[in-house]
């Protein structure tokens, strides 16, 4: 808690998820004063027998308030609880200073399905911003809130929520015979529904999602040599890559998903190659005596970024996907790594050590503008969500290392805890 | 064998001159003379002394450089250290007189830094103990090295007492 909480509100804001043990716990520890106030009002479920099993209205509350863009007003303040037009008294929420107004409501429909129908409402103009009719089974009901989540976020901010994504992380704890174990995660954004893809002895690393969110690449060092799988989230099955001699690493889809760019040592020192999903076939994309590793592609899939020590120490450096002369990017301090572009492709996201310190930082490529974004010793990994809006990382807390957020602008954060075992190298989904 | 064998004579004779060189010391270690060992018709016995007669596996030897198996590097660097050219020297010579003995050479890193540039920072201290090894004659199917990054720290801490125990290269001998 090096940071104070900036806003009083938000420690009502304060977020807690334990329902799964190994569900990840996410508390905001800044937000920001300018959040809109909203109100999210209890979906009236009545008609529903023996009622829902998700508390809808409060999933949206929590992502709003995750978002650091809103403020939801706490449901004891509320002076009554409408759940159709025609009971809204839009001057009650003027009074309580409130900007917009969500309502809704879940009926049975046909077939055992549900209905869910929600409506956000300007509280000062006394109009109906949007408003949807949602058809959902009772194990959807959390999809379909995130849904909501998604649809209100856009109306209000103008930018495509991030709320319906997931992310894939990296877990390490003492197994049951005392021997290490390291798993691959996958949870929904708000740390819910974790499940585990792959589970082993020996080092796991850099997850990385197919562009359509279908599949998670990652490298593995089963059998004691890494090698690069590719996994197929529905069904569990995995494809090894033709593994070389030395390091098999880093690796990254291009953005048609045609293409992976990975790291490889077979020809002498760390080199970026691509691999051709589709002909299986490699192909060499640097040639330096250096270390040449971590590529990223850009979202025209034009550009790839990637780590390289050619000067002496660690930068970031641009090479044409087609190969060429790698252009260096970064120039300020003397170790930057593991960058990734913003979805936009304006921003680079990277690690940058600031007087010893390992933080996450932001470069505009164009004016070459930098901005450091967190504050701690060892944070790593960063992975922007795909609205840009957010940045994923990992962080040590005490002696563990943890997932955190911040906003890309550096001014919300918050705090991923997993109950137990080192959580890392975090990766934000596409969207959907 | 027969290489192997010799040079644990080689060994055994190195250690017992070395053991020679004491005597006279006053560390009581010194026998050999009869004075101090059973006499008995005319024969003498001698004294085990502290372990320099040293009768187990050579990569066991707790007085051969043979022994260190682990080597440690700066931060960011895969340059090896003067005091470790001893032991790299001593291993290279084992594995060029023994060509069916094999090698892993394990890079590791500390946790600064991002995880897959410091898996190629591994790789290069391991290449750089490859290479030195190589030198002293150790052919190229007898090592191999894997860079395990910061994925494998041996110590657990955020300082660097812990950082410069897991900068380090592990030798190791599967088959010992």
């Amino acid at each position: 808690m090096k940071r104070m909480i900036k806003t009083v509100l938000f420690l009502s804001a304060l977020v807690t998820f334990s329902a799964m043990s190994e569900a990840l716990r996410i508390e905001i520890t800044q937000g920001v004063s300018s959040a809109q106030p909203i109100v999210i009002v209890p979906f009236s479920s009545v008609q529903v027998v023996g009622g829902l099993p998700v508390d809808i209205a409060q999933v949206v509350s929590d992502d709003l308030a995750r978002s650091g863009r809103f403020k939801p007003l706490p449901r004891m303040d509320m002076l009554n609880k409408p759940s159709s037009a025609d009971q809204v008294n839009f001057r009650n929420w003027q009074s309580l200073g409130q900007d917009n107004l969500v309502i809704g409501s879940v009926t049975p429909s046909a077939n055992g399905m549900l209905t869910v129908q929600f409506q956000l409402f300007d509280v000062y103009k006394g109009e109906q911003l949007t408003g949807f009719s949602i058809p959902a089974n009772r194990s959807g009901l959390r999809g379909v809130a995130h849904r909501i989540s998604d649809l209100i976020y856009e109306k209000l901010t103008g930018q495509k929520g991030a709320f319906s994504t997931r992310m894939a992380y990296v877990t390490s704890m003492p197994g049951i015979n005392g021997k290490q174990e390291y798993k691959i995660q996958v949870a929904d954004a708000d740390g819910y529904g974790t499940k585990t893809i792959v589970t082993s002895s020996e080092p796991l690393m850099s997850p990385a999602w197919s562009p359509r969110g279908d599949k998670i690449s990652y490298v593995s060092y089963e059998g004691r040599r890494s090698s690069i799988y590719t996994q197929t989230l529905r069904t569990g099955q995995r494809e090894k890559l033709r593994s070389f001699k030395g390091i098999n690493g880093a690796p990254s889809w291009s953005p048609d998903g045609s293409q992976l760019a990975l790291t490889l040592s077979k020809d002498g020192s760390a080199d970026i190659y691509i691999y051709n999903v589709i002909t299986r076939s490699f192909r060499r994309l640097t040639r330096s005596y250096a270390i040449d590793t971590e590529p990223d592609w850009s979202p025209d899939g034009r550009q790839i970024i990637f780590t390289s020590d050619r000067g002496g120490k660690p930068q970031i450096y641009q090479i044409s996907a087609n190969g060429g002369q790698a252009g260096r990017v970064t120039f300020e301090g003397s170790y930057n790594a593991r960058a990734s572009y913003s979805p936009d492709g304006k921003n680079i996201v990277m690690v940058h050590r600031v007087n010893g310190q390992y933080r996450i930082a932001t470069l505009d490529i164009k004016t070459g503008f930098s901005n450091i974004l967190t504050n701690g010793e060892l944070d790593e990994s960063p992975s922007y969500a795909p609205n840009g809006s957010m940045i994923l990382y990992s962080t040590n807390d005490g002696l563990k290392s943890i997932l955190a957020a911040v906003s890309s602008d550096g001014k919300v954060r918050q705090k991923l805890r997993l109950q137990g075992g080192e959580v890392r190298e975090p990766a934000w989904s596409p969207f959907k | 064998m027969k290489m192997y064998k010799n040079l644990v004579m080689g060994l055994l004779l190195s250690t017992a001159l070395a053991g020679c060189s004491m005597f006279g010391g006053d560390d009581g270690t010194g026998t050999g003379d009869g004075v101090n060992g059973g006499v008995n018709g005319g024969a003498s016995t001698t004294g085990v002394g502290d372990g320099s007669s040293f009768s187990g596996h050579p990569l066991d030897n707790p007085s051969s450089p043979l022994s260190t198996k682990v080597i440690y590097f700066a931060f960011d660097s895969s340059a090896v250290e003067p005091q470790y050219e001893a032991v790299l020297a001593a291993h290279g010579a084992y594995l060029a007189a023994n060509a069916g003995v094999s090698v892993i050479v394990e890079g590791h890193a500390d946790e600064r830094g991002t995880r897959e540039y410091n898996v190629a920072l591994s790789e290069k201290r391991a290449k750089t103990v490859q290479n030195l090894l190589s030198l002293q004659g150790a052919a190229g199917n007898q090592t191999e090295a894997v860079a395990l990054g910061e994925e494998k720290p041996v110590a657990l801490g955020h300082d660097e007492s812990a950082w410069h125990l897991n900068r380090r290269v592990e030798l190791i001998y599967p088959a010992h």
